[in-house]
């Protein structure tokens, strides 16, 4: 259950993270704010915000506009290039990237939003030199053409086989609770959410389906 | 992008003190950054809500299943205690967007995400009633084939995009709201609201209110039910039109029927009337076709959706069919 609203009284005792521009506090310190209606104008909009973002295990100090995207900070902010804007909208996939382990849009979630949470791109896949499985059955498959959607697809892969492995259903799983079986028509479903203009599915279905084998 | 002040607020209280017209919650972001990138959505302030603890599934002392606001669609679909009590609402959310979109989109953000009217989503338009009140309905008179059939107003055609708010029509969820004055619940027909004369405002939710969860009665409903989606694409789309349909039945016949349509309407359509008409019916096509001819009484098409009048009956009959298990 969620707590239940606490008495009004301390209501008083609002603790805040702000980031503005107009307040320079220290990363994660903890202000406390009059939060009247008329004590809000004074934290004007605009303006760069201090934030740390943990990218592929590494801690990196940023200086950023709170508009700015995860996807720009990595690309433009970061030098992690991997990631691709198709869209900035949500539509295409291309900008996939992992969140605590999860898939996500890198392009509708703001870097500031992400502060104190794991972002693993595909810059941070191979470990040692060698290539992730899924990475490597890409290119065992060839499954891609121009190569643009392809972090996404393959950062995608890589959380599809883990929701898989702890037994999420999908639109097209039959029985929601059986242990879902990635056949071909699981993994085009499962992989929708990535578009790939060169359609190179039929190899990108492969790479996955020889992934999930030996996953 | 408008610039803004960004808060995270990691209490209830807190967020909602710090919310106000000019702010807005962020979520899952999905559809807020979205509208924010196209500039339709300008606020000043950002209220980071997605650090606050509501984003747990539980059960309630009646049985019910609580479903907090901030619980991503892609772990309530997958929760034992949905799956196994509200599969429709599994099969409605699974239906909807994509997985990256699901690990993101949180259950009160669902709810609030605004229309996909065309119109309504470019700002260069200039006439959207919708986004700036008073300036004109571009849709009537422009392209509306994924418009409202049923519950339009001279001023709005637009329809409410949720798949998730479909089946929780259906399933007679009850939505519980905190605001500056305290805390509310409300069923779901009482939450989206149809336009009228002030379509700007989707929903009866007040300035600074903040979704903390919703709440779903327990009911008989689980093994006849099912969502159907028809859509342009096989996935990753919006529906044209969809169903939640459920039925509990007893003896061979009907005990009770819940139907809700999305993709017809400003806010999940309920059809009271179909539902009515099945109440004591023997399962079949002859009562289905019946009740889907009921579920689109009153409907008004504009220039490019009559389609959709012919297509809710259809999709309202085999989700029926489907439904009682004799598709
Ligand atoms: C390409 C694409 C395809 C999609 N396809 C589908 C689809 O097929 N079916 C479908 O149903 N949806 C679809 N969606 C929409 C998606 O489901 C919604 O964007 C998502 O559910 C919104 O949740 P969020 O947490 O990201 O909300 P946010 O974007 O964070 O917020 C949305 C709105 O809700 C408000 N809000 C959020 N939480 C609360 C709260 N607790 N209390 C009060 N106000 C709150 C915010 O202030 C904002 O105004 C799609 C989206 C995209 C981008
Ligand atoms: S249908 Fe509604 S949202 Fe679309 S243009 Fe008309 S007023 Fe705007
Ligand atoms: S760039 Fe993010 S989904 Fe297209
Ligand atoms: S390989 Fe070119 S877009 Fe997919």
């Amino acid at each position: 259950m969620e707590p239940p609203p606490r008495d009004p009284a301390s209501v008083s005792r609002r603790r805040f993270l702000i980031h503005t521009g107009a307040l320079t506090t220290g990363i994660a310190a903890e202000v406390r704010l009059p939060m009247s209606e008329a004590a809000m104008p004074a934290q004007a909009a605009g303006g760069e915000s201090e934030m740390r973002l943990r990218v592929n295990g590494q801690v990196h100090a940023l200086r950023l506009d709170p508009r700015v995207s995860l996807l720009d900070a990595l690309r433009d902010h970061l030098g992690l290039g991997g990631s691709k804007k198709g869209c900035g909208h949500g539509q295409c996939g291309a900008c996939t990237v992992l969140v605590d382990g999860r898939r996500i849009n890198s392009c509708l979630a703001l870097a500031i939003a992400q502060e104190g949470r794991e972002v693993t791109t595909i810059e941070g896949l191979a470990a040692g030199g060698k290539l992730h499985p899924v990475q490597a059955a890409f290119v065992a498959h060839d499954g891609f053409q121009c190569g643009y959607c392809t972090p996404g697809q393959v950062i995608s892969c890589v959380a599809m086989l883990e929701e898989a492995r702890r037994g999420d259903a999908s639109a097209v799983t039959a029985d929601l609770d059986a242990a879902p079986l990635l056949d071909d028509a699981e993994i085009r479903e499962r992989m929708s959410g990535n578009l790939c203009r060169c359609g190179a599915y039929v190899n990108i279905v492969a790479a996955a389906r020889d992934a999930a084998r030996r996953a | 992008m408008q610039p803004f002040a960004y808060l995270r607020a990691d209490r209830i209280e807190d967020a909602i003190a710090a919310s106000g017209p000019d702010a807005r919650f962020l979520a899952g972001g999905t559809n807020l950054v979205d509208l924010m990138k196209s500039e339709v959505e300008r606020p000043l302030r950002i209220v980071d809500i997605s650090r606050l603890p509501l984003d747990r599934i539980t059960e309630t002392r009646e049985g019910g299943v609580r479903i907090g606001a901030l619980v991503p669609n892609a772990d309530c679909a997958n929760h034992p205690l949905v799956r196994e009590r509200h599969p429709l609402l599994s099969r409605a959310l699974l239906s909807g967007a994509s997985p990256q979109l699901r690990n993101m989109a949180t259950t009160g953000g669902n709810l609030l995400q605004r229309t996909r009217c065309y119109y309504f989503m470019d700002a260069a338009f200039d006439a959207c009633n919708k986004r700036r009140p008073g300036s004109g309905c571009a849709a009537r008179e422009g392209r509306n084939r994924i418009h409202a059939i049923l519950g339009a107003s001279e001023q709005c055609i637009a329809t409410h995009p949720s798949d998730m708010a479909v089946a929780l029509a259906a399933l007679e969820a009850v939505v519980e709201v905190h605001g500056p004055r305290g805390a509310r619940r409300m069923p779901m027909e009482d939450f989206h609201r149809l336009p009228g004369a002030t379509p700007q405002r989707d929903t009866t939710l007040e300035p600074a209110e903040l979704v903390v969860a919703v709440e779903i009665p327990p009911g008989s409903f689980a093994r006849a039910s099912t969502y159907l989606k028809v859509r342009d694409r096989a996935s990753y789309a919006f529906a044209l039109v969809s169903v939640a349909a459920a039925l509990d039945l007893r003896d061979g016949r009907v005990h009770e029927a819940r139907i809700a349509l999305g993709g017809v309407a400003h806010k999940p359509w309920r059809a009271r009337e179909a539902e009515a008409l099945l109440r004591g019916a023997t399962p079949g096509e002859a009562a289905f076709d019946a009740a889907a001819r009921a579920s689109v009484a009153g409907a008004r098409p504009y220039r490019d959706n009559a389609f959709k009048v012919t297509l809710a009956q259809r999709t309202v009959a085999r989700a029926l069919r489907v439904a009682a298990g004799i598709a």
